[in-house]
Formats: C-alpha cells, structure tokens, sequence
C-alpha cells in the first residue's frame, strides 16, 4: 500500500473514531446545562444529581474526545503537508481560530464545572457549564465552516502558488457552511437526547430511580422530539444545497447514472459500479428527485456519466451512506414523537422504553454515515474542484505511516473499549447517593 | 511588519505551552517517585487536576497558530518530524485519559497501569518535545523542494538528544517545585528536596546546553550579525535565563516554593525565547544548504491572513489568559483530605 491510501485509512480512522465522542459533549453538555438551571431555579437537590449523574458520562466521553482532536489537527501537517502549505493561509486561520476562540473556554471551564462544585456559588457554577455548552457549540461551528470550505471553497484566489483569502466574510457565511452546522448540530442533539432516554428508559423498565430517569426521560424527550422534526426540514434544505453546489456528489448518493429531466426517485435500487447502471429498480415515483433537488418535478438532473470517470466519487458508499441517514433520520422522528407523546409517564410504556433502549446505537450509525457521505461524496477531490485529494498527502515514507495507523487503531480500539465500558457501568450503576450529599 | 510580529506571537505559543504543561508533564513523570502511597498519588493527580487540560489546549493553540501564520513551515516540520510528533501524540492521548480513567475502576492494578501511562505519557512529549526544538534550532535536512531527507533516528543526534534532557530536567524541576507548593508535611519535604536536586543537574545540563548550542546551531553567530537581536540576548540570557534558573534556587532553598515555581516558569519562557530569537528570520533552518531554509518571509500566509489573526489574537489570547489565571486562583490552596474526598476528584 502506498503513502496515498494509508494516510487516508488513518485519516478515516482516526476522525470516525473522533466523531463517536463529539457529538454527545455538543447535546449533553445543553441538557446537563438545562437540568443545572432547574436545581438553581427550584432548589430541588434532584435536579443537582442528575446534572451530576450526566455530567460524569460526559467527563468521560470529553476526555476522549480531545485526547483523539488534537491527533486530527497535527494530521494535516504530518501526513497532508501539500494540502496544508496549499490552503493554509484559509484552513489553518479557521483551526486556530477555533482553539483560541472556543476550545480554550471549553477545556477551561469544563474543569471548573467539574471539580468547582464547593468553591462557586449555585448561580456562578451553572455559568460555567453554560460555558462549556456554547464554547463546544462554537468550535464545532469553527470546524464546520472549515470542513464546509473544503466542500464548497469560496473567498479566495489562487495565487503565489496556492489558495489564498480574499473575503473572510464569504468563508464564515457562505450558506453551505450554515446548512452543514445545522445539519451536524441538529444531528449531534438527537444523539444527545437519545442517549439519555434510552439509558434513562433501562432503569426506568427496572423500576429504579423512577423520579430521577422521568425527570431526565422527559427533558430529553422533548430535546429529542424538536430536534427530530428539525432534522427532517433542514435535511431537506441541506440536500438542496448539495445538489446546486456539489452535483456530483448528489448523482452519487442517488446512484443517477445518466443525465434526466424529470428525474424520478426510486424506492428500492441496487446500484452496479462496474456496469455504471443501476442493478434493480423498485418504486418508481417520477419526478420527486427532480422536486427534492431542485423544487421543480421537471428539472434536470445530471447523471454520473456526464462527469469524467477520474471525477466522480465511489457510488456505492456515498448511497448506502445517504439510505442509511435518511432512513435513520425518518425512525428518529418516529421515536422523538413517540417519547414526546408519552413523556409524562414513560414508566407505564415499557415497549417504549425497551425499543429507546435498543436504539442508542443508531443515531452513532446515523451520524458516521452522515459524514462518509459528506467525506467520501466529495472525492476525488480534498476541496472541491480545487485540489484532488491524490495531490495533497506529504512526500513522506509509506513505512511510518503503516506503522502509525497500524498504532491508531489499536490504541483507538483498547481506548474505544475501556471508554464504552466506563460509560455503560456508570450508566447502569445510576445515581449515587454520595452525589446527592457533595 | 506582519511576519515578525508573528514570528514573536509564534514564539510566545510556544513558550506558554512549555510553562504550563511542563509543570503537569514533569509530575506525570516524577509521580512514581515522589508519592509512597495511594494518597500520595491521588494527590498529585490532584494538584494539576482542574489544570492539565486547559495547559494542552496551548499546544493546540501553537499548532494552529504555526499552522495558520506559517502554513508552510507548519506543513514541512510536522511532516519531516512525522515518527517523532506521533510518539508526542500517543503520549498525549494515554496521559490525558490516565486522568480520567484511574479512579474508575477500584483496583489497584487497574491504577498502576494508569500510573504507568501517565508517566510514558508524559516522558514522551516532554523529552520529544526538547529533541524537536533543539533540532529546529540546528537546522534539520530539508532539500530545496522540502522534503525532508532523514529518519527519527537523525533527530537523535547529540545535540537533539540534550534538548531532549534540558526540557526533561526543567520540567522536572517545574513539576516539583508545582507540587511543593500544592501541598503540606512529608509530601512538600520529598517534592521539595527533590527540586533542590534536581536543580543541580538541571543547572550543568543548561551549561552543556548552552556550549553545545555554540558548536550544533547558528543561534549566537545570528544575534552577533543583527545587531537589533544582539541587544536582546544580552538582556535575556544572563538577566533573565540565568538569573531565573538561580532564582529558582534561592527561594527553593528558603521554602518559597510559589517563588521559586514562578522564577521556573520564566526560566522556561527565557530559554525557549533564547532559541526562537536566534533563529529569526529563520523557521526551520535547513541543514542541508541555508538557502533552503523556511523564513518568516518564505512560509508566512497572505496579509489578510496573519491581520486577522492578529486581531484574534490580540482579543482572545488576554481572554484566555484572564480567566485560565482566575482558575489558578479559585483552586489556588493546598490539596486537602477534603479535596480528595470530593466525589469527582482524580
């Protein structure tokens, strides 16, 4: 294998594993934030306990989160130094933009949170873990609009031999970058709110800490519940987006192959790469990907074999990955509505309860998806149109990198394993009462 | 204008990271040594619990900026120092995870292998880290396309080697002197005995680093030629260097150990600015041919570029510096039983 495909398995590697840790520290750290507001507001001491309760899987769930960051953002000089002295001058200023600007206040504030529960005062304590909630919200968005340049760059010229910034204001505000931070964040909170209720449904079908898990079922059953139909408007609009900005990556995700006015979208197809067709088609509904891309059921849309081959990306990835979210999308907002309708006495609907169980590992499996397609749907290229990815990776030693990703993924796997672990006891083991007297 | 303002806030990343994570990495190191029993070990994991993290975050922070003002040099150094930054990074990740991890599980062999993580996980940036910088200041072999054209093993060379030892030692002494001042009774004893000696090697180390510095790196013949610079080292390196490193010795020895932890601290600030100063306008100085040197003004981003992030920098570095100071204040006291008690304590 060469220095190319072992950057990107490690690349791959190492932001998948990342983005199982992000996405909860962005919705939990909320609602924690939200339950902390109750205590202060009410007094009620239950309130404190579950922000407590909450808090401790967060703690976990954080530390690997930024232990696994940092290696991202060394990553781009260590084994993609083209791309690095290419586009430097616009991505590097949004990464550091982003520690300066928001990790430090996170990282900050979070351990304040953490061990300042004797040392601030009720009102000051619930402000640092406010905090921490808008400081991971904001690098999120930090990264965001730095990803959303690499798929649709803007505000720069080419110059003195690479991308060079023209127009700050353009790379923050371009609407891409605002529909994929709605996108990931709406995403993130359904992960969020998910979890508590399925953890929070596992003791609730054991009779245990009845009042503890309804309170923490009920804030998270509507979190969820608003944020699943979010999904499914902005979803839309996101795709929307894809399709104007981005074309190959939609005929991709639809496994389009040639070019259609009227373009219809199947519900059931089995696309052939090698054949550059489609295997089967089922449930043709005529004109509806016309109408979803473009808001026209007799638009055009361009198929794969109007893009040059070395230019299209990996078909059968980008449409599984997509199935997959959408399809996952549309059972959040299945479970959101079902936990928001019984929110007020979640203990008497154990079949509830035992499916939201079950379904904490979906909204993982939703959002990795989510971003393979956005990752793997942008290829060739690492920016879109500007740079392909073959052209970006260091001129280093195939040798060290096998090692080095060979090293990621078992030290990712035993740190994977261990912070699951912790997780889940600390789930199962409830609150404790030492929590209720500190 | 631009660039060297840059190169100094560059510089400035840097040495702050080194002041504060040296202190968290240098105990990570001498807890096996230090502390006798558990309580002992918890109480070092708790003298630099509410801090660690916020300290990395300045690395981040130094990466994104090299990254950002330098985008070239950040490009050739991180991928020429692949091997090297990979060890950095592992013992970042099984360090910062050590402290959440060790007090999950209730047994004891459960906390010794986190023990041992910590301290791998912090021998290897902190000795790296020097190895790194001291090969920067020598120059490494980059061709005229920048490609670097050696292996780990060439960073390795003496002269790395012993920047490797200088960082060890002042974040060894740093790290002692944190947890003296942190703490009370037999603990304080042995840290602070421990810094005074520690010093000693410490102060023959930074004699051999700086003779050494004559024969491996350009750094004095480049201060002697700028005559600007040349006033700078006069002022920094007797004033501030050696006069810290004795400070740090003076108050050690009469039991100040907030004093001397703060005359450490400028210590390592006026190395690591001892180093980067002399390289200026150099990045990374070639050792293959100084024409193929990375400079401020080869490897700097666009104008637009480093006037934003100046202005960034100018609001949000004091931000940051003001409130990671409020914390240092707010868990300012000593780690007491109470502390340990605390339920989401280390």
């Amino acid at each position: 294998m060469d220095t190319l495909l072992l950057s990107r398995l490690q690349f791959a590697a190492a932001t998948i594993f990342h983005f199982l840790f992000v996405p909860l520290t962005l919705g939990l750290s909320i609602l924690i934030a939200v339950m902390e507001t109750k205590y202060v507001r009410t007094g009620d001491e239950e309130y404190k306990r579950m922000a407590k309760f909450w808090g401790k899987i967060f703690l976990i769930n954080f530390a690997v989160g930024v232990v696994t960051g940092i290696t991202l953002e060394f990553q781009f000089g260590t084994n993609w130094s083209r791309y690095s002295q290419y586009v430097g001058d616009i991505f590097g200023s949004l990464l550091a933009i982003e520690a300066t600007a928001a990790f430090f206040l996170e990282s900050t504030f979070l351990a304040v949170w953490a061990l300042g529960w004797n040392r601030l005062s009720a009102k000051a304590h619930a402000v640092t873990i406010w905090l921490v909630a808008f400081a991971s919200n904001l690098s999120a968005i930090w990264i965001l609009i730095a990803n959303s340049w690499m798929q649709h760059p803007v505000g720069f010229t080419l110059r003195n031999g690479r991308a060079e910034l023209t127009d700050f204001l353009a790379v923050v505000t371009q609407p891409f970058a605002w529909h994929t931070i709605f996108h990931t964040l709406v995403g993130a909170y359904i992960l969020s709110g998910m979890v508590v209720l399925g953890i929070s449904a596992y003791h609730l079908l054991r009779k245990q800490h009845v009042s503890f898990f309804s309170r923490s079922f009920r804030t998270a059953a509507v979190f969820t519940f608003i944020f699943s139909v979010a999904a499914v408007v902005q979803g839309h609009a996101h795709g929307a987006e894809v399709a104007k900005v981005q074309p190959a990556k939609l005929a991709a995700m639809e496994s389009l192959w040639e070019t259609t006015q009227r373009a219809p979208q199947y519900l059931f197809l089995v696309p052939n790469e090698k054949e550059e067709t489609n295997r089967l088609e089922l449930g043709k509904l005529p004109g509806v990907l016309s109408l979803l891309a473009y808001h026209d059921m007799n638009a055009t849309v361009k198929g794969l074999k109007d893009f040059p081959k070395e230019d299209r990306p990996p078909v059968t990835i980008s449409f599984l990955a997509f199935r997959i979210m959408v399809g996952l999308g549309f059972l959040f907002l299945a479970l959101g509505s079902w936990a928001f309708w019984k929110r007020k006495n979640p203990v008497d609907h154990p079949l509830m309860l035992k499916v939201l169980l079950l379904a904490i590992p979906l909204p993982y499996l939703a959002l990795e998806a989510g971003w393979t397609l956005a990752e793997v749907g942008r290829q060739p290229w690492v920016v879109y149109g500007v740079m392909k990815t073959s052209d970006a990776v260091s001129p280093i030693a195939a040798t060290q990198v096998g090692i080095s990703l060979a090293a990621f993924v078992i030290v990712y796997s035993l740190l994977g394993l261990i912070a699951f672990y912790l997780m889940i006891q600390h789930a199962r083991r409830g609150p404790q009462e030492e929590e209720a007297s500190a | 204008m631009l660039p060297s303002i840059w190169f100094l806030l560059w510089g400035l990343l840097w040495a702050v990271y080194f002041m504060l994570d040296g202190f968290d990495l240098g105990l990570g190191i001498l807890n096996p040594f230090v502390a006798k029993t558990e309580g002992d070990r918890r109480i070092v994991y708790n003298a630099v619990g509410p801090f660690w993290d916020g300290n990395e975050v300045w690395l981040i922070a130094a990466g994104g900026v090299t990254f950002a003002a330098f985008p070239t040099t950040y490009a050739i150094l991180f991928s020429s120092l692949y091997s090297a930054l990979m060890l950095v990074l592992f013992g970042l990740i099984v360090r910062g995870v050590a402290f959440e991890f060790r007090g999950k599980v209730d047994s004891p062999g459960w906390r010794r292998l986190w023990d041992a993580a910590l301290f791998v996980g912090s021998f290897l940036p902190a000795f790296l880290l020097g190895v790194a910088f001291a090969n920067i200041f020598a120059g490494i072999p980059i061709d005229e396309k920048g490609i670097y054209q050696g292996t780990l093993f060439t960073l390795l060379n003496p002269y790395g080697l012993l920047g490797g030892l200088l960082f060890l030692m002042l974040f060894l002494v740093h790290g002692a002197l944190w947890l003296a001042h942190k703490t009370d009774g037999d603990l304080q004893q042995r840290a602070g005995a421990t810094a005074k000696a520690l010093w000693w090697i410490l102060a023959a180390v930074a004699v051999a680093f700086l003779v050494a510095t004559w024969y491996a790196t350009r750094l004095y013949v480049n201060y002697l030629k700028n005559p600007l610079l040349f006033s700078i080292p006069i002022i920094l390196i007797p004033v501030l260097t050696v006069g810290a490193l004795f400070a740090t010795r003076y108050f050690a020895g009469k039991a100040q150990w907030g004093k001397a932890w703060i005359s450490s601290a400028v210590t390592i600030v006026s190395t690591t600015f001892f180093g980067v100063a002399g390289l200026y306008p150099n990045l990374l100085p070639s050792s293959l041919n100084p024409t193929y040197s990375l400079t401020i003004y080869n490897s700097s981003s666009s104008p637009l570029t480093l006037k934003i992030m100046l202005t960034v920098a100018l609001i949000f570095v004091p931000t940051v510096i003001g409130y990671q100071s409020w914390t240092y204040r707010l868990f300012h006291p000593k780690i007491t039983q109470e502390d340990l008690a605390y339920d989401e304590a280390y």
